[in-house]
């Protein structure tokens, strides 16, 4: 089929040095868990077992709280915001010169194309970094009153889909607003959030500002329900997400909540139709699927379905599926055992329904987790791949006739985190722009970011923003 | 009435109530007909005709399906019940479209209307025990809020200056159903500074007045149902509301509760009930209504929706 065969290309993984194992990073030092044990951090494309990771218990959710709070009290809340700014520039500074580092660690830990880690995450990291650096000393303009004051304490709680970038989301804004941190990587990528704590003692940032606690699901929830956090933000499922919430009923805790979505990308009859297959592919297939604003059902004009669908498949038959590290893959490994099972347990409940399956004919790796690019066509509404998050790469097709159905398919779901639109006539996009309950609508693009572009949820996809200055409101006591 | 008139309450008060300016409710005969049972009896041998206490839902007023009452000030009050609730999260559910689609001029307009009408019933108010700098304060709350509704999606929301060749804009826009607990301490001003802030930006409410004033509450109705604002923006329910509160927490159609009148235990039970379908939840603190309210309440229940486009020629 191909003209030319792809040569392999693999990054080196050379850059990394990776210890066999790791403490926890609490007021400054990287220490033994008192009571906790051990979790094994795998690299989901290989099994290869990369390290080992302390399992934080509750004796060292305390330390690292009372670390956060004397931080708090002592350096971070009196220090003047233009000397916090300073801390947050020179650490956006060190991840533009170790990004390398990170990006080869982030797709050895989470099973992210190199091309993404390299391309998308790390950068956007540095520019959360340096973007709300310039906030340090400026929170009095940001719309909060002439002296917003910071919250103290923040517990926040992280997913596995985009570790670092996840973790920029929390710290960035939590530092410049005064707040100290104890952030929670999740158990199958804690990786770059440790050595983005080597970073935070190379800038020379003051013990106890940023702790990071390594863990699973026990460890968070008791770092969020404890009694002496200001603040809790978590990035995760909608389950957990109203665990937590009912965790902080009650308290004087300020929650926000980054959780899942069901986005619907909507294509007409007159849109482009190459360049909405490459965002389509870019919706559901960039980092496997696993993005919370991934636009997971693809409401097609009935006109164009024929031909847009196999145009789409035309495309994904040439996704490159397989080692992460190989610069020319596109699709990389499934983050866990677990997720795979996941992703497979409603695709097969897909077909069981009655929709059509297609996946290309790609060879997938022997060791590891992967699951080939699949489409659903034939979807209704009330199927489970046309409900539920499957955080794959599993796109589920189903077709409108008019704006007024395309609106109500969309908005037919309890999330609401983003959306798509494809058509080449504004008047059109502005309306449904205005019609889609979602906190992000991309129009003739998708899975777009920026440190300066607010990010969040409508409905059951959570609340609260970040990014922004609206990301900003969340760590300060206003 | 000359639209001058309209800027100073006292001439508002006496060009309205053609009949007298007087404070001395009882020798006026408007008083007599907005049915205090003490006022008809203190004036002239004609009998008065009672106003009769009822549900605000979907524009109407119906008494609780359920047919319960109870007594405040010896008039029987509806008592509303988990129905009337439901009914009216699906009056609200419904205006929301229509109200929430309407221009910010118009929302603006509608809610400073509510305002004239309030001064309308200034004496009505004042009968029912409301203190005047109170019914003062209500009405300059609307009149406040009316005009937030075209002035604060400049404030919150804008062009972001991304990295790349986006246009990028983010507008605030209304959370949807809200469920209100209106204060307990503050009749009027209190409801009225639960209510508006959540309307004036196009969120539709279903509000729980207050278990001991229910006849202002239901008043208030009345000038809302007589100021333009379409039927199910506002709903607002007499009652206990420790009885049908929960349900309104729980209920998979609403958005977002303000939990401005429930006592502590309550309103974390109630703050747990909502984490089901993930309300948003602005938690009970000690108010002074009289102050300065900010925009706490606005913000509370409007969401950031982000819109991205390409440019290219």
């Amino acid at each position: 089929m191909a003209a030319f065969e792809y040569a392999p290309a693999p990054e080196s993984r050379s850059v990394v040095e990776i210890k066999p194992s790791y403490g926890l990073f609490i007021d400054g030092d990287f220490t033994s868990p008192r009571d906790g044990g051990v979790i094994k951090t795998v690299n989901p494309a290989t099994e290869e077992i990369l390290s080992e990771v302390a399992e934080a218990g509750e004796a060292d959710v305390d330390r690292a709280v009372a670390a956060a709070r004397a931080a708090f009290a002592n350096v971070w809340g009196p220090m003047p915001g233009a000397e916090r700014a300073k801390y947050l520039f020179r650490i956006a500074r060190l991840i533009q010169e170790r990004a390398r580092e990170l990006a080869v660690l982030e797709t050895l830990d989470n099973g992210k194309p190199i091309k993404e880690s390299r391309d998308v995450d790390v950068p956007l990291v540095a520019a959360h970094f340096f973007y709300y650096a310039g906030w340090a000393d400026k929170l009095g303009h940001a719309g909060f009153g002439p002296a917003p004051r910071a919250l103290g304490v923040a517990a926040q709680v992280i997913p596995w889909n985009f570790p670092l970038l996840m973790l920029a989301w929390k710290i960035a804004p939590a530092l410049a607003a005064g707040n100290t941190v104890v952030l929670k990587p999740a158990e199958t990528t804690p990786l770059t959030a440790l050595l983005f704590a080597e970073i935070c003692r190379q800038a020379e940032l003051p013990a106890g500002v940023v702790n990071i606690v390594t863990g699973a699901g026990a460890t968070g929830r008791y770092l969020v329900s404890h009694p002496d956090v200001n603040k809790v933000a978590f990035t995760g499922s909608t389950g957990v997400g109203r665990e937590i919430a009912r965790a902080v009923a009650g308290t004087s805790k300020k929650l926000t909540l980054e959780l899942g979505g069901k986005a619907a990308n909507i294509v007409f009859d007159d849109a482009p139709i190459s360049q909405a297959v490459e965002g389509i592919v870019n919706g559901i297939f960039f980092n496997q699927g696993h993005v919370c604003c991934a636009g997971s059902r693809l409401l097609v004009q009935e006109p164009i379905a024929d031909e847009l669908i196999d145009a789409l498949k035309r495309r994904m038959s040439q996704l490159r599926v397989g080692d992460p590290l190989d610069k020319n893959t596109d699709v990389g490994a499934i983050n866990s055992a677990a997720q795979l099972a996941r992703i497979t347990e409603l695709s097969a409940a897909g077909a069981e329904e009655g929709a059509e399956r297609w996946e290309p004919d790609c060879e997938l790796p022997s060791q590891g987790y992967w699951f080939r690019p699949t489409l659903f066509t034939g979807v209704s509404q009330s199927h489970r791949i046309a409900q539920e998050e499957i955080f794959g790469p599993v796109l589920s097709v189903l077709t409108f006739r008019t704006p007024a159905e395309a609106i109500e398919k969309a908005n037919n779901t309890p999330y609401g985190l983003s959306a798509g639109i494809w058509t080449e006539k504004g008047s059109r996009i502005l309306a449904v722009a205005d019609k889609l309950r979602a906190g992000v609508v991309w129009a003739n693009t998708f899975n777009k970011f920026d440190p300066t572009s607010p990010f969040g949820g409508y409905k059951e996809s959570g609340y609260g923003r970040e990014g922004g200055r609206h990301g900003l409101e969340a760590y300060l006591d206003v | 009435m000359s639209e001058l008139t309209g800027q100073n309450p006292d001439a508002a008060t006496r060009g309205q109530n053609r009949a007298s300016r007087s404070e001395l409710t009882g020798q006026n005969p408007d008083a007599a007909t907005r049915g205090q049972n003490r006022a008809s009896r203190s004036g002239s041998s004609r009998l008065a005709v009672r106003k009769t206490y009822k549900l605000f839902i979907g524009g109407a007023f119906p008494r609780s399906e359920s047919g319960r009452t109870y007594v405040v000030n010896d008039n029987n009050v509806a008592l509303a019940s988990r129905k009337d609730l439901r009914d009216a999260v699906v009056a609200a559910r419904k205006a929301f479209p229509g109200w929430s689609g309407a221009t910010a001029y118009n929302r603006g307009q509608v809610v400073y209307r509510i305002a004239e009408m309030a001064e309308a019933r200034r004496k009505e108010f004042k009968s029912l025990g409301v203190p005047s700098d109170e019914v003062d304060a209500a009405i300059d709350r609307l009149v406040w809020y009316a005009g937030w509704s075209d002035k604060i999606a400049q404030v919150l929301g804008g062009a972001n200056p991304v990295a790349g060749p986006y246009l990028n804009i983010s507008s605030p826009e209304p959370t949807g159903v809200v469920g209100v607990l209106a204060p307990a301490d503050s009749a009027l001003l209190g409801l009225v500074s639960v209510v508006a802030p959540a309307i004036v930006t196009g969120n539709t409410v279903v509000v729980l007045a207050a278990e001991a004033h229910p006849l202002v509450a239901v008043t208030f109705a009345e000038a809302l149902a007589t100021s333009d604002v379409p039927g199910g923006v506002v709903n607002l329910l007499t009652g206990r509301p420790a009885e049908t509160a929960p349900w309104l927490a729980s209920h998979a159609d609403v958005n977002a509760l303000d939990l401005a009148g429930a006592a502590t235990d309550l309103a974390r039970d109630l703050e747990i009930a909502a984490a089901g379908t993930l309300k948003r939840v602005l938690r009970p603190a000690p108010a002074d209504w009289h102050a300065d309210p900010g925009l706490t309440r606005l913000t509370a229940f409007l969401e950031t929706k982000t819109v991205w486009h390409p440019k290219g020629v």
